[in-house]
């Protein structure tokens, strides 16, 4: 395969920002379809249109998902892409990895595919980008009995679970994400891998309310950790940050003079609830009123902590806008302990109780998200057992639109009208 | 003994998941995991995380295109081996972060990264721009309505002086998706830069036929803009097909996903809209999504100057008058979307009033508002 001219693209070889354009330059070196992958993309620059084909179903033998089919519109210009299709890897929890491991997973896609790869897809997964139909079989033996390693998902499934870095990194999380994320995606390895559910259902584990993995807007089911005592003060800690010994948030804002570190400004006065004052140079936190965002820990990570007592807030139904619009997810359960030493049995309940009911009541295409709205948040919760309160709901509904039932009314609803009649002349 | 293809279900193995995370980390991630007392930005980039045990990690994050080649994934290795013990991870926004266990290591991997060229820069912490979260364009994808890599190139190449730095008042978290169906969170990114079609589908009657179940093309349409049809094909021949109310089109493209005989992509039609103030994180205020606040900019390869050109002056912009803390959102709101329009000198239009399901949640029903230039 030749190198084909590419002006368009070279412009994108200036700048300080890593170029992709000189990166597969370079893997043309020794994968030599990397040419036509340049090739087409500047085509596409120029007709300002993509030349990838719709769809194409291709997998491995027994999964249907893992494998997304991709052909080029334009297979005789550029036959090192006719066939492009992409592989998804089930990322380690909290996307660590040792050498040996990536340079295995790139000696396998050195041998199978392009050379290209995207660290990684939008939903978690390690994602080769290119390969051919008998490829496919071959790269997945490899990859199961030499690397150790699965496809993840793709299509109306369980798609890949993710998470922040949690516990193995992070002073703020209050559920081990990677725990969970590892023994949920290892329970539904057949939901990841063999499509049966309306749509695509994503879980995604956050530490904290931070929110790093963007579970809130973007997953089915959100596990957000979080705590239910009170933050954790170390006053001694809150002095050096009033005298300037400790930086404000960690240092994040040290690039410019913002003056002197200002508590009451900086803390007290943006606390969403205002359940905090100074006594002197002693901090006080109403913790009942406190709706754990965040902030004061995030600008006082040495002075301040989680409660001791952690667990997990859990939403239900995030989804990005196709079709009715974008969601965030919905709170659902306040508080539930996310434990490994019970094999996470509270999730796993819950988890298994909105499948159920959603393989049964939800339409095609239709996300768990968009079933719920169609059939209200109070059938929702009736479905799962859950008892309303307030903390579902932002404000109480403004219309007087109640779906009463019959036997909710004094009486029900079976009145005779010939005796109403009686009483009341038409 | 490996892949026999005679025999392809021989020997085979499934359902064995990703490896366990405990078996790819660092010994001093291992060590302190759940022990952390507190971390410091100590210079953009660089990340030190304290343990309980009195165990330092030093983080370097670096920035990466996201489309990557192996070549480069065993550059990053070399490095890793090199420095960090043979380890590495990689950040939900696409960074990859190299770790030491001291001080000591740290100065000789910033000049390692640093010889490579413009490979490896480092930054994304802080209140800062980090790298952006975004989907396959034009590489690989058969529905988007612009490229994603080159726009966050030319984008990133803009805005380099704030992934360096951490001069801003908050951080600010910027997302590219190259069609609606968003494969990322671009919905509640502080700055959203979205892939969209204009014009409606064309129907392929050659092709429809076979190739698409029409009761879910004319399901999949959410406003029933699509009606089943008769037409005639390229043989003379009557077909049953479909046909396109095109006054009632959003353009979401949801009819080619289900159905590939009604393309919509068009080198005009497609352009990139700009969305603003969405948040993902609970602190201070809830998250929010990303408001719409210019309806279309052109597809102008390669560099895409009306993109980058406008957010990096929304950012500028936000940098001078924002107070520290404040998002871009937060900021919006406090300043009011009026003055948001006017300050960054981003022209207000139709366009951006709702006229979609809901959209009256949008409208202001106050008496509250400021005189900017738009009032007459």
């Amino acid at each position: 395969m030749p190198k084909h001219d590419t002006p368009l693209l070279d412009e994108l070889e200036k700048g300080p920002w890593p170029s992709f354009v000189t990166d597969i330059k370079r893997q043309a070196a020794t994968k030599p379809e990397c040419w036509d992958i340049l090739g087409q993309l500047e085509l596409s620059y120029r007709d300002k249109i993509t030349h990838w084909k719709h769809g194409g179903i291709v997998g491995v033998f027994g999964y249907g998902g893992g494998i997304v089919g991709r052909y080029s519109d334009v297979p005789t210009k550029f036959p090192g892409v006719a066939h492009f299709h992409t592989v998804r890897l089930n990322q380690p929890s909290g996307m660590y990895y040792s050498t040996a491991k990536l340079r295995a997973i790139c000696d396998l896609w050195q041998k199978y595919g392009s050379g290209m790869t995207n660290m990684h897809g939008s939903t978690g997964d390690l994602v080769l980008l290119g390969t051919t139909t008998p490829n496919l079989e071959p790269l997945f033996y490899e990859l199961t009995h030499n690397l150790n390693q699965d496809l993840g998902g793709s299509g109306s499934n369980l798609r890949t679970p993710s998470c922040c870095l949690g516990k193995s990194r992070c002073e703020w999380a209050c559920i081990d994400t990677q725990a969970v994320c590892y023994a949920m995606t290892m329970k539904y390895q057949d939901e990841i891998h063999r499509p049966a559910f309306p749509y695509k259902f994503k879980f995604k584990f956050s530490g904290c309310p931070n929110d790093c993995v963007a579970s809130i807007a973007r997953s089915d089911l959100s596990v957000i950790g979080t705590w239910r005592d009170n933050i954790r003060i170390d006053q001694a800690a809150v002095k050096k940050y009033l005298s300037g010994e400790y930086k404000s948030n960690a240092g994040a804002h040290s690039g410019r003079d913002w003056g002197k570190f200002d508590i009451k400004k900086e803390v007290v006065n943006l606390c969403p609830t205002k359940c905090m004052h100074m006594e002197g140079d002693t901090l006080k936190i109403d913790d009942a009123e406190c709706t754990r965002c965040m902030h004061c820990i995030n600008v006082m990570p040495r002075a301040l902590r989680p409660g001791a007592e952690q667990g997990a807030t859990i939403l239900v139904g995030a989804k990005a806008p196709i079709l009715d619009g974008a969601q965030f997810a919905t709170m659902i359960i306040p508080f539930m302990k996310v434990d490994a030493e019970n094999e996470f049995e509270d999730l796993v309940n819950l988890i298994e109780g909105i499948w159920d009911w959603w393989m049964e009541n939800g339409k095609n295409r239709e996300r768990v998200g968009e079933s719920i709205q169609r059939v209200g948040l109070p059938t929702f919760l009736k479905v799962l057992n859950v008892e309303p309160i307030p903390q579902h709901i932002r404000e109480p509904r403004s219309n007087p639109y109640v779906f009463w039932e019959s036997e909710e009314v004094e009486g029900g609803w079976d009145r005779d009208v010939r005796e109403f009649r009686k009483r009341h002349a038409q | 003994m490996g892949y026999d293809p005679q025999n392809p279900m021989a020997d085979r193995i499934t359902d064995i998941g990703p490896p366990h995370y405990t078996e790819l980390m660092p010994p001093v991630i291992k060590a302190n995991f759940g022990k952390w007392l507190y971390h410091e930005i100590v210079q953009p980039g660089v990340l030190l995380h304290v343990s309980e045990t009195g165990a330092e990690c030093y983080t370097v994050r670096v920035a990466s295109a996201r489309l990557i080649s192996i070549d480069h994934i065993r550059e990053m290795c070399d490095i890793a081996d090199k420095h960090c013990g043979g380890y590495l991870r990689f950040t939900t926004r696409n960074n990859a972060e190299f770790m030491v266990d001291s001080k000591a290591k740290l100065q000789p991997l910033l000049d390692d990264l640093k010889s490579r060229g413009n490979k490896f820069p480092v930054g994304g912490t802080g209140a800062g721009v980090t790298n952006i979260v975004h989907t396959q364009g034009w590489v690989h994808c058969h529905t988007p309505a612009t490229d994603a890599s080159g726009v966050v190139k030319a984008v990133m190449d803009e805005v380099f002086e704030y992934f360096t730095s951490m001069k801003l008042p908050a951080q600010v978290r910027i997302a590219l998706a190259c069609c609606l169906n968003m494969c990322g969170a671009v919905h509640a990114s502080d700055i959203a830069i979205l892939g969209i079609h204009r014009k409606p589908p064309m129907v392929d009657h050659d092709a429809i036929t076979g190739l698409c179940e029409l009761p879910l093309a004319i399901a999949a349409c959410p406003l029933g803009a699509i009606k089943p049809a008769k037409a005639t094909n390229e043989k003379g021949e009557e077909v049953k097909s479909v046909s396109v109310n095109a006054s009632r089109c959003m353009f979401c493209g949801n009819c080619y996903t289900m159905c590939p005989a009604m393309p919509l992509a068009d080198p005009e039609g497609d352009g990139i809209a700009i969305l603003v103030g969405g948040k993902i994180s609970n602190s201070k205020s809830a998250p929010k999504f990303s408001k719409l606040v210019i309806p279309f900019l052109p597809n102008n390869t390669p560099r895409w100057p009306e993109v980058t050109s406008v957010v990096k002056r929304i950012v500028d912009v936000y940098a001078k008058d924002a107070h520290k803390y404040e998002r871009i959102g937060e900021w919006a709101e406090r300043i009011g979307w009026e003055k948001f329009f006017e300050k960054c000198d981003i022209p207000f239009t139709i366009k951006s009033i709702d006229d979609y399901r809901l959209a009256y949640n949008t409208w202001r029903t106050t008496t509250q508002f400021k005189f900017t230039s738009h009032i007459k």
